[in-house]
């Protein structure tokens, strides 16, 4: 496989760039004369930056906003508001060839490997659709020849290109859909839930998959999941949602060992850790009730309904997510501050 | 305790009275238009008052199917109970006739779900749900039902409950709706709760939430409880002793610290070593390598083989007995102190 002919590919630079970016589904009363009584705020004001080759970790509870992200980065959605660019090129107001040559750079693999291939197609066609809609793409040879070299390329069996998606196990399924994204060698992909679907023992095989061709293509990956554990194993840096914004962003190692954001300490400590010997149960931060209705968020931090830090001030003044004093990466919170040692409260 | 004591089950001699509920040597298999598939081969596990047992395994292990065979709640057909029996309190519940088996049921062993917006009906008011097993079971009135209700729903800690009794399952969030379920599955006091994957579609600080209430419950009501589960990591904080499920088999049954510190049956080995962990930084995740077996034909000896990096001849050839380890679990593999004391991961 050959790098996609373009000048100067700098590790490290930013290749997508998300600014403010806001997404509120219109809530509805009537039937013939439809006015809209509100709006749900799943995506309220979004901004990071994605670097080449690196894995942007998007971490969230439900109702969070993150699959609405993705799917808005894809453009399966219509923004409400904000900007994004791919590689200096303005992602959101893209329409027609240039969305084309856009997306054919920024590929998805969505979360459940049932729905997301068609059950009438052949695994053949599957990864091969992408070349018809984008003959440009499409490799000079045969076309057949090319899907077995990305099924091997995800380590199934080129014979099987026949085949049809039930006559594979979810893991494998799996791996289909990431031929599918890999076909049209893009340099972002967008993995919304990509192993939530699958057995212990076969997402440390999709994982390990991913990270490979990471190293081999120089992929940049904006990866979506609610599970903790897995975003730390293949993320660079961490982005925390809660109620449609992102509270903390940080490297891998900032989010984890140095959170200044509640709400990110509290997510944190809820992880049950898989070692009877090694777990802290009186380090762990119980929030008590549930997330707000993204249809009507409390005003301020948006977190404040569930946070034992919460004051006057948090209820009046939306805090920025910028670099707090406890330490130098971005958290949205008025009383930004290091835990105190686990177990210490 | 002396060693030639083999009953295949850890740490606990039968006590006096036997144990409050003893699965022994259940098989169950589905006939379907494809064949046979051989679900359960073997299953033996005791309970006994007060205490936590986990059962762990990956889809299709057949942990779910032997909870719903104690339940009695197995779709027959297409599934069919070949032999064993389920003993509780001394008497074999698969002998039962059905009259009687109802009176088990719910009174003395009750189930909670995973998915508790499918397992409730969504066009009656919970109030009326949780109201309808105590009118129709323990005949109260109306008045007492609905006094109990309230009760319940206090003690699952539901916030305003004689407010909630006439709103619908979609008026409460996830981790509502699973207490909701929780309180209907205590309506008649039972001895055994059967936990399915309880906390496997909530969130992770709604799961820290209900897997709290659910050990309270336990202690303060004296139950004993089978929780049923994929995840390593929630076992680790609440189960006394673990059975892993491989293929319907238990492969290891051990005390839950034993297992964490030194598994001794490379199915176990493995998974713990593919689970990406918060505590813990590594490079590559280890994986076990191909795909559980298809129930239709389980591999010849024992039926981890093919993926097992221990496997020798006799793996192939014949299929392992349970061997007791000096700290009294067992294990269901030839070479089982061999993988106990190999430390290398």
């Amino acid at each position: 496989m050959t790098a996609p002919a373009s000048p100067a590919k700098v590790r490290g630079e930013t290749i997508l760039a998300v600014d403010d970016l806001v997404k509120h589904f219109p809530i509805t009363r009537g039937v013939l004369l439809q006015r809209q009584v509100g709006a749900v705020r799943a995506v309220d004001g979004v901004s990071f930056a994605l670097h080449r080759g690196e894995t942007l970790g998007i971490v969230g509870e439900s109702g969070c906003g993150k699959s609405t992200l993705a799917r808005l980065l894809m453009r399966l959605e219509t923004p409400t508001s904000g900007r994004a660019t791919l590689e200096g090129r303005d992602l959101l107001s893209a329409s027609g060839g240039e969305l084309r040559r856009l997306r054919r750079n920024m590929q998805m693999v969505m979360q459940d490997p049932y729905t997301s291939l068609n059950p009438r197609m052949t695994v053949g066609d599957i990864i091969g659709e992408p070349f018809d809609i984008h003959p440009d793409a499409a490799p000079k040879g045969s076309k057949r020849g090319r899907v077995q070299e990305l099924l091997d390329v995800v380590g199934l069996n080129p014979e099987h290109v026949n085949r049809y998606p039930h006559q594979f196990s979810g893991g494998q399924r799996q791996r289909i859909g990431i031929a599918r994204a890999l076909a049209l060698r893009p340099e972002v992909i967008v993995c919304d839930e990509p192993v939530s679907a699958l057995d212990v023992s076969i997402q440390a095989q999709v994982i390990n998959l991913l990270e490979q061709l990471q190293d081999e293509f120089g992929l940049s990956y904006v990866f979506i999941a609610h599970d903790l554990s897995v975003v730390r194993h293949i993320s660079d840096r961490v982005a925390v949602m809660y109620l449609g914004r992102i509270v903390e962003i940080g490297t891998e190692e900032e989010i984890y060992e140095r959170a200044t954001h509640p709400y990110t300490q509290a997510l944190l400590s809820a992880v049950p850790v898989p070692d009877p010997d090694a777990r802290d149960d009186a380090g762990i931060i119980r929030l008590t009730g549930d997330v707000p209705s993204p249809a009507d968020p409390p005003s301020g931090c948006h977190f404040r309904t569930r946070c034992w830090k919460a004051e006057d001030i948090c209820a009046r003044e939306d805090p920025p997510t910028v670099p707090r004093p406890a330490d130098p990466h971005p958290s949205a919170c008025h009383f930004a501050a290091l835990r105190d040692p686990p177990g210490g409260v | 305790m002396t060693e030639s004591v083999v009953r295949p089950t850890p740490a606990s001699p039968t006590p006096p009275g036997g144990h409050l509920l003893e699965v022994r040597d259940l098989h169950v298999e589905f006939r379907t238009g494809e064949g046979v598939a051989k679900v359960i081969n073997g299953v033996s596990y005791h309970l006994d008052p007060g205490e936590t047992l986990a059962v762990l395994g990956e889809s299709g292990s057949g942990k779910s199917v032997t909870a719903q065979a104690i339940m009695g709640i197995l779709d027959t057909p297409p599934a069919v109970i070949r032999s064993g029996q389920i003993r509780y309190r001394g008497r074999d519940l698969l002998t039962l006739p059905e009259e009687q088996r109802r009176q088990v049921r719910g009174k003395e062993i009750a189930i909670i779900f995973q998915d508790a917006l499918s397992a409730l009906n969504p066009v009656f008011p919970v109030g009326w749900q949780i109201g309808e097993t105590l009118r129709h079971r323990d005949g109260m009135s109306r008045a007492d039902a609905r006094r109990r209700t309230v009760e319940l729903m206090d003690l699952v800690r539901i916030p305003g409950a004689a407010g909630r009794l006439g709103d619908h399952p979609h008026q409460f969030s996830g981790g509502m709706r699973q207490r909701v379920m929780i309180a209907m599955a205590l309506a008649l006091n039972p001895k055994v709760l059967i936990a399915d994957e309880p906390t496997t579609a909530l969130d992770v600080t709604v799961q820290a939430q209900i897997m709290d209430l659910l050990a309270d419950l336990r202690r303060d009501l004296d139950m004993a409880m089978i929780l049923i589960t994929h995840d390593l990591g929630v076992v680790a904080g609440v189960a006394d002793r673990i059975a892993v499920m491989y293929a319907g088999r238990i492969v290891e049954h051990a005390d839950v610290r034993a297992l964490y510190r030194a598994p001794a049956h490379p199915y176990t080995k493995g998974l713990l070593a593919s689970i990406p962990r918060l505590d813990v930084r590594g490079r590559e995740l280890s994986t076990i390598r191909g795909l559980p077996p298809n129930l239709m034909r389980i591999p010849t000896g024992c039926p981890f083989h093919p993926r097992c990096p221990y496997a020798r001849q006799v793996c192939v050839d014949v299929v392992p007995d349970d061997l007791v380890l000096a700290d009294g679990r067992t294990s269901a593999c030839h070479f089982a102190q061999e993988v106990h004391d190999d430390r290398a991961r």
